[in-house]
């Protein structure tokens, strides 16, 4: 079979059955890249593993990329990318119909009313496990409070400030990258 | 929901950028693609930012249909971030507004890896790049936590005690006790499926 058709007919079946986001996505792409194809050595998959975790994107993307540049070149990174993204597609299209010719039944309505305050949870939860990592540098609970990073929370508070301020994301991101190279400069 | 829908009406008379025109188009683009291309962490991470700019910057969507679309978006196969913009593109323009989301959610990390893979080293070890990318999570931190703070204050003013003690929940499942969310957001759905279905907590 055509090279470029296998990576996307493979990167698509791994869209559809990895559910649970993030890491939990890891294993799929793990035993199709690694084990099954041997398109990438195991140190690779770890490499892209951490270049993911200090690089915007998400991890699925990231590998795909990855993946599809070693074994075709940037048509192969378009490519397994474009197969991992079309399940997503027609299921997401498919439920925004759904939702808009099911969405007014009251259990729909009743499940979705026990999801927004999940989700309102779940992004507090990653609010606080960013501020471990801003300021003591760990992905859990930090075992000792003392010993925290002073540049991560100056940069946190400057930040704080600017979102109370209204200025926009795009700004305060920008703008963060830039007090943070300057603390790096002068500490 | 009147309220709600006021509070879009007040955004976009604020702002001017009609859904559906071309300069929105391009706005929704070039504000999409900066913050994937910024934004270090998954979907929990770039869905509040995306959440700061369409909703309270620009008012072209609602709290209540970003919640739902969060959820929907991490109990669906695929990658968070990507289901989450393809269904906030439609809701916000159709196909036109899901094509344009795709594209600048999925592009910048396509760039940034295929240029990233020929430079790793110096990516990985630079000091510099590291308090560049430092700097840019403690602004994405505080972001996430101005935009939680906004929702729990939103959630508490409603005083309805089951959504409350289900937020309370699951806060401390996924951060106590590491719970995957995926979980977290099954037990919920049946919980609201059971309890939740009287019009006053729509």
């Amino acid at each position: 079979m055509n090279i470029l058709l296998l990576l996307y007919w493979e990167f698509c079946k791994i869209g559809l059955f990895c559910v649970g986001g993030g890491y939990a996505s890891l294993p799929w792409i793990q035993a199709a890249v690694v084990d099954d194809y041997h398109w990438i050595t195991m140190t690779e998959f770890i490499d892209i593993f951490t270049i993911s975790q200090m690089t915007p994107g998400p991890i699925g993307i990231n590998a795909a990329t990855f993946v599809g540049t070693k074994i075709a070149g940037t048509p192969g990174a378009i490519v397994a990318t474009l197969g991992f993204i079309t399940p997503s597609i027609i299921l997401c299209l498919l439920i925004t119909y759904l939702m808009k010719k099911y969405g007014e039944l009251s259990v729909i309505k009743g499940t979705l009313n026990g999801l927004r305050p999940a989700v309102v949870a779940l992004i507090c939860t990653a609010g606080l496990s960013f501020i471990w990592l801003s300021v003591w540098d760990t992905e859990t609970i930090p075992t000792n409070f003392a010993d925290f990073d002073i540049k991560g929370i100056i940069i946190l508070l400057i930040a704080m400030i600017a979102v109370r301020k209204k200025v926009s994301v795009i700004t305060l991101l920008f703008g963060s990258g830039i007090v943070g190279l300057v603390l790096g400069l002068i500490i | 929901m009147n309220n709600e829908n006021q509070q879009l009406d007040e955004a976009v008379s604020k702002l001017n950028i009609v859904p559906g025109t071309r300069h929105f188009f391009w706005v929704l683009f070039k504000s999409t693609f900066l913050i994937s291309a910024f934004t270090v962490g998954g979907g929990m991470v770039i869905i509040p930012l995306l959440k700061k700019k369409y909703v309270d910057e620009y008012g072209w969507i609602n709290d209540k249909d970003t919640l739902d679309i969060t959820a929907i978006a991490q109990s669906l196969p695929g990658i968070m971030a990507v289901n989450a913009s393809i269904m906030l593109g439609y809701k916000m323009a159709g196909f036109m507004g899901t094509m344009v989301t795709i594209l600048a959610t999925v592009l910048p990390p396509l760039i940034t890896i295929t240029i990233i893979a020929f430079f790793y080293d110096l990516f990985a070890h630079n000091y510099y790049v590291q308090m560049i990318l430092k700097g840019m999570q403690c602004g994405a931190t505080a972001v996430i936590i101005d935009v939680g703070l906004n929702l729990v204050g939103k959630l508490f003013k409603k005083k309805l005690l089951i959504p409350i003690l289900i937020a309370l929940g699951t806060f401390i499942a996924s951060l106590c006790f590491n719970v995957n969310p995926m979980y977290c957001v099954l037990v919920d759905a049946i919980i609201g499926l059971m309890l939740l279905r009287d019009p006053k907590y729509n």
